[in-house]
């Protein structure tokens, strides 16, 4: 694999590595089926500078240097602007990285956007209302659920066969069909992962999450 | 310089001295045409021939049996596709193989395929080892060819070639082994273990690269795949590669004379090394056969996989201190997915993450061992410290054990989670 010196450089010494005491926002991203994974934490301090940022990887060279560069380039950065880092500028700093590790470099970019964006909706300042909480902002978020037995996340999979949402006030219930899994180990490690991507959002007081043969008509 | 240790023998091997040797004057003295009439044509018609001899002994062929390639894969092509093509019937047109051949071989079904060939792939068990049963479940009328990989590239598994071997001659069916990996570091017999083609190559036994060849058993009728000059006995068309050649056959000369002896210094190595490893780190384990006898194994082969890393970074942190290996992950390949034989042999994607090959060789030494397996514990250690998953793992095995304190202990108190990043 031909990467550059800058790559191999922070492979072998890679910035902001581990993990932050009290993070104000934590995310992973990827799955292991794909081979790749990041965890990535933010600390935030009021005026919404990034304090601090930490990051864990189960991947290749090109992700763990991806996401040292990408780390330390929104370091000090108000978050307004951190969730502008583009992976074209990433790849930019590293100066190129193998058409075949595209794939791996996306996921630091990625966890970047979405842990601002949890931020973000956790402390109020992108506001949801009940009615900002549609099918497609449901989808949206699943798309970074992976089936771990494909590595191909759920929603491209077409695993999700339905999503309900009940308007109770002003906070909804989302119901969500999947197809049934070939286990319940899968299942219950899908459940959790959707959870996750879906609980931190305000207004949404309860998520049911089903297995089923065919969606069921509502 | 910096210590280089050299454990991808499965990729490629150092030329031994003696082979560089007896090719030299090839280049330069020796370097006519073996097809030009002249003094220097026919001496390097003579090398050909002798090398060809060689090569043929080595095997108990006859040396007519015998055609040079450019490598295994030239040869896999030739011996599939050339004999398929020549012999496709209405009533024949099957191919059965098997789920963890090299490239060569299943990129070449999967071209016959294309043709209207219905090509059946053999399962293998956990440890890489095919299914008898369905093997000769599958032998039915229409079958033209067997092709089964004798020593697996990845994980090192050798097939029962004889009782296949038989199986195909009960049935009437010609068979095929790629012995790529095997040839000249385990015994091979053509009659004995009734082969009909069997593919070999120089550059994994102290050989050159770029230089192969193909047995093809007397009275087979094969296809070429090149239009060309009569060279080969009109099978395989081009001017022979004669330093490759001579240095080829040198190399069988001394690997063949030395196989028993080298089998027994690497397989002890090869023992060694799996032995540290599994004892030494947790979370290791052993991909393919676990019988590590020379008949079930290749004895330079060693495959394992490491809990919560990933092989790239693996292979890439140990190339930073010299030592050289490779790995199934899907990230060393251009298509992102993992080794097909590591699936095959039924690990899920993210255990095939995680492999690591390490083939040794008459080179490796002792010493050699010593470091890598020093080195592999360091660079997993710091690996699983960098990696997510170790955490999470680690906290579902407390929570696990937590659990069972509770009901097995009455009231055990449950401390506060302990922080174990991995350190």
């Amino acid at each position: 694999m031909d990467y550059t010196e800058k790559v191999i450089e922070l492979f072998r010494n890679p910035k902001n590595v581990g993990e932050l005491e009290k993070p104000s926002v934590s995310v992973q991203e990827g799955s292991p089926a794909c081979g790749d994974i990041i965890q990535l934490q933010l600390k935030i301090d009021e005026n919404g500078r990034i304090e601090d940022v930490k990051f864990k990887s189960f991947g290749c060279a090109s992700n763990i240097a991806t996401a040292s560069i990408a780390t330390e380039m929104i370091k000090g950065k108000h978050i307004d602007e951190a969730e502008k880092i583009s992976w074209a500028e990433v790849t930019k700093e590293l100066g190129g990285l193998p058409k075949v590790k595209v794939h791996c470099s996306v996921l630091a970019v990625d966890a970047i956007k979405q842990a601002i964006e949890r931020y973000k909706i956790e402390k109020g300042i992108t506001k949801v209302n009940a009615e900002s909480i549609t099918k497609d902002f449901i989808l949206r978020k699943l798309r970074h659920v992976i089936d771990p037995s494909v590595g191909t996340d759920i929603v491209r999979l077409k695993e999700v066969l339905y999503v309900g949402i009940e308007k109770e006030g002003d906070s909804v219930d989302v119901l969500i069909q999947m197809r049934k899994q070939e286990n319940d180990e899968l299942e219950a490690h899908m459940k959790e992962e959707i959870r996750e991507k879906l609980e931190f959002i305000p207004k949404i007081r309860k998520i049911e999450i089903e297995f089923v043969d065919h969606p069921q008509l509502i | 310089m910096k210590r280089i240790v050299y454990m991808d023998n499965a990729a490629t091997t150092r030329v031994d001295d003696r082979v560089v040797k007896a090719m030299l004057p090839y280049f330069t003295e020796e370097y006519g045409n073996p097809s030009s009439l002249h003094k220097l044509g026919i001496e390097a018609q003579r090398a050909v021939e002798k090398a060809r001899e060689t090569i043929a002994r080595s095997i108990g062929a006859s040396p007519e049996e015998i055609i040079f390639t450019s490598g295994a894969t030239e040869s896999d092509n030739i011996a599939i596709k050339g004999y398929c093509r020549k012999h496709k019937s209405d009533k024949k047109n099957k191919i059965i193989t098997t789920k963890i051949e090299h490239a060569a071989v299943f990129r070449s079904c999967v071209h016959l395929s294309r043709e209207g060939f219905n090509i059946v792939y053999l399962n293998v068990d956990k440890e890489g080892f095919i299914d008898m049963e369905q093997l000769k479940k599958e032998l039915d009328d229409s079958v033209l060819l067997v092709s089964i990989i004798h020593g697996n590239n990845e994980i090192g598994t050798i097939q029962d070639i004889e009782a296949i071997g038989k199986l195909c001659k009960e049935h009437n069916v010609v068979f095929h082994t790629d012995a790529t990996q095997s040839y000249c570091k385990v015994p091979i017999n053509v009659d004995e273990e009734n082969i009909d083609m069997l593919t070999m190559n120089a550059h994994k036994m102290h050989g050159p690269k770029g230089i192969g060849a193909l047995y093809i058993r007397d009275g087979i009728k094969i296809d070429p795949l090149y239009g060309g000059g009569p060279h080969e006995f009109r099978l395989r068309p081009g001017t022979h590669n004669v330093p490759g050649i001579v240095g080829f056959a040198k190399a069988v000369e001394i690997e063949s004379k030395e196989m028993e002896k080298t089998a027994e210094y690497v397989k002890k190595l090869r023992d060694y090394l799996v032995e540290r490893l599994l004892k030494e780190i947790d979370g290791c384990y052993l991909n393919g056969s676990s019988d590590l006898s020379i008949e079930k194994r290749l004895p330079n082969n060693a495959n394992l996989r490491f809990d919560y890393i990933e092989g790239e970074s693996l292979v890439f942190r140990l190339s930073d201190y010299g030592i050289m290996t490779s790995t199934g992950s899907a990230c060393s390949s251009a298509n992102l997915t993992p080794s097909h034989v590591l699936n095959a042999i039924g690990l899920p994607h993210e255990k095939a993450h995680g492999s690591l090959r390490l083939t040794l060789s008459k080179y490796t030494t002792k010493k050699d061992v010593d470091y890598a397996v020093e080195k592999i514990k360091k660079v997993v250690e710091e690996l699983r410290e960098l990696s997510p998953l170790t955490k999470k793992e680690n906290k579902e095995k407390e929570r696990r054990d937590n659990g069972f304190g509770l009901h097995g202990k009455g009231n055990r108190t449950v401390s506060e989670p302990q922080e174990c990043g991995g350190a």
